[in-house]
């Protein structure tokens, strides 16, 4: 099919982008990398009337280190490809899991348009990198002609592809904590065919102490539910224990506590709750070898 | 309602295989149909207009891209190579071409102007792929015919051949 007709807008700068989407309210589309967009529009599930494409606007596509007040952060602007930030070096030293997950992100000419925030903002359940914002404690910076707010990512995700963004909203950037030395980060997912979307995926995060043991831990998981989930049941378990094989397989047993994921061709219920306990211990394992500082195949 | 309204063009000038265009596009038109039908370029093909099978990615300023999930609007100012833009004047194969029709890289040659797209983007950055990059860069791609090792077996050739051209023009 093709999409419905529409008008077309291509603001220059911020103010006329929040402009337009307040003055078009619900009728109007944000259009950045459109790689889930225009599919969308497509098949028409989305006929949006007015289409704002924010890829003209200056200073969106900035991907750059934080230092306010606060732990530093990276900030990636509404326009950062999903190439870009698979491939950049602060990425990779300052946030290596959006690295990860990323380029599990459908193939590279997909990622070579379309967009981190955008990936976020859309809040596919199935999606990595929402997945991945969500275990990092990221946030998402929203815009509109009242001002500016940021959203924890624990806070973002309502439901499928819906997020508590008010209309009018644009996400300018999403901001990650800098995963410091000491933390280990990890993404595994299944999917049925590479560059699909995960049947189950895992982000988690380690922080170790200095005695070793567990400081901290944040476990999230794609595929498993109506939007993006934290396994809490798995994070208390692991957190105060040594991080040894007993104590990851124990908290493997807990990640898909309280899950109710979607059953449908791709994988029943269950499955999916057996494919979160997987991942999850494979997740625990590389992410406290590398909190550790170890070589992944160590 | 948006069916029954007729929005406003939107005017891009876009340079389509080293052509200058200037033109009026209605906004839904997809980049796809753009080449396909107001340019007469069938050369790209859709299989899908999902994003999902490649048939119809191009170069969008060096950047392999899905023309079905882009609008022409979208791209004032770019460039854009199709699959037309390899062959010569003469109908002298590129080398990737030449490549695919060696190794029997095609059969019913519908995935086919996709694969050549991706594999010039990856050659760009590439000049020698090994296998596993040349899979990586067109798993996108979906072909119905070949079983893919010949894809495979042509991009690496046409790699092969290309730097080997290199070498010897600058010998
Ligand atoms: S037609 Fe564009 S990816 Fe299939
Ligand atoms: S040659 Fe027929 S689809 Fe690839």
């Amino acid at each position: 099919m093709k999409p419905a007709a529409f008008a077309y807008l291509a603001p220059h700068d911020l103010d006329e982008a929040l402009d337009q989407l307040a003055e078009h309210g619900a009728d109007a589309r944000v259009l950045a990398g459109g790689q889930s967009l225009v599919r969308l529009m497509n098949a028409r599930l989305a006929s949006p009337a007015v289409v704002v494409d924010i890829n003209r606007v200056g200073g969106l596509d900035a991907l750059s280190l934080v230092n306010g007040s606060g732990p530093a952060r990276l900030r990636l602007g509404a326009t950062v490809r999903q190439r870009t930030s698979e491939l950049s070096p602060e990425v990779a030293a300052h946030a290596p899991l959006l690295a990860e997950a990323g380029a599990h992100v459908a193939h590279a000419p997909v990622r070579s348009r379309g967009t981190v925030v955008g990936s976020v903002a859309f809040a596919d359940p199935s999606a990595e990198l929402p997945t991945a914002l969500l275990a990092l404690d990221g946030r998402v910076v929203a815009r509109s002609r009242s001002g500016e707010r940021t959203i924890e990512a624990d806070d973002f995700f309502t439901g499928p592809f819906t997020t508590s963004l008010a209309p009018g909203e644009l996400v300018v950037a999403v901001e990650v904590p800098v995963t410091a030395a000491g933390t280990g980060t990890a993404f595994v997912e299944v999917s049925r065919r590479h560059g699909d979307l995960p049947v189950c995926g895992v982000a988690a995060t380690v922080t170790r102490g200095d005695d070793g043991s567990v400081a901290a831990t944040r476990i999230a998981l794609c595929g498993a539910g109506e939007r993006p989930v934290r396994a809490r049941a798995a994070e208390d378990a692991l957190t105060g224990s040594d991080g040894g094989a007993d104590a990851v397989a124990a908290a493997a047993a807990r990640a898909a506590d309280g899950l109710s994921p979607i059953a449908d061709c791709h994988g029943s219920a269950d499955f999916r709750r057996h494919l979160a306990r997987v991942l999850t211990g494979r997740a625990l394992r590389t992410a406290i070898h590398r909190a550790a500082g170890e070589a992944d195949n160590a | 309602m948006p069916e029954t309204t007729s929005p406003e063009k939107v005017r891009i000038r876009i340079t389509v295989n080293d052509v200058a265009h200037d033109l009026l596009v209605e906004p839904r038109t997809l980049l796809a149909d753009l080449l396909r039908g107001d340019l007469e370029l069938t050369g790209t093909h859709v299989g899908c207009e999902q994003g999902v099978c490649g048939a119809c990615t191009v170069l969008v300023d060096g950047a392999a891209t899905r023309s079905c999930l882009v609008f022409a609007a979208q791209l004032d100012g770019t460039a854009v190579r199709t699959v037309e833009s390899l062959a010569g004047a003469d109908g002298t194969l590129h080398p990737i071409q030449q490549a695919f029709h060696e190794n029997h890289g095609l059969q019913c040659g519908f995935c086919t102007p996709g694969m050549l797209m991706g594999a010039c983007e990856l050659l760009e950055r590439t000049a020698e792929p090994d296998p596993d990059e040349v899979r990586e860069a067109l798993g996108g791609n979906l072909c119905r015919c070949t079983g893919y090792q010949n894809i495979v077996r042509s991009v690496c050739a046409a790699g092969q051949s290309m730097t080997a051209a290199k070498n010897g023009a600058q010998a």
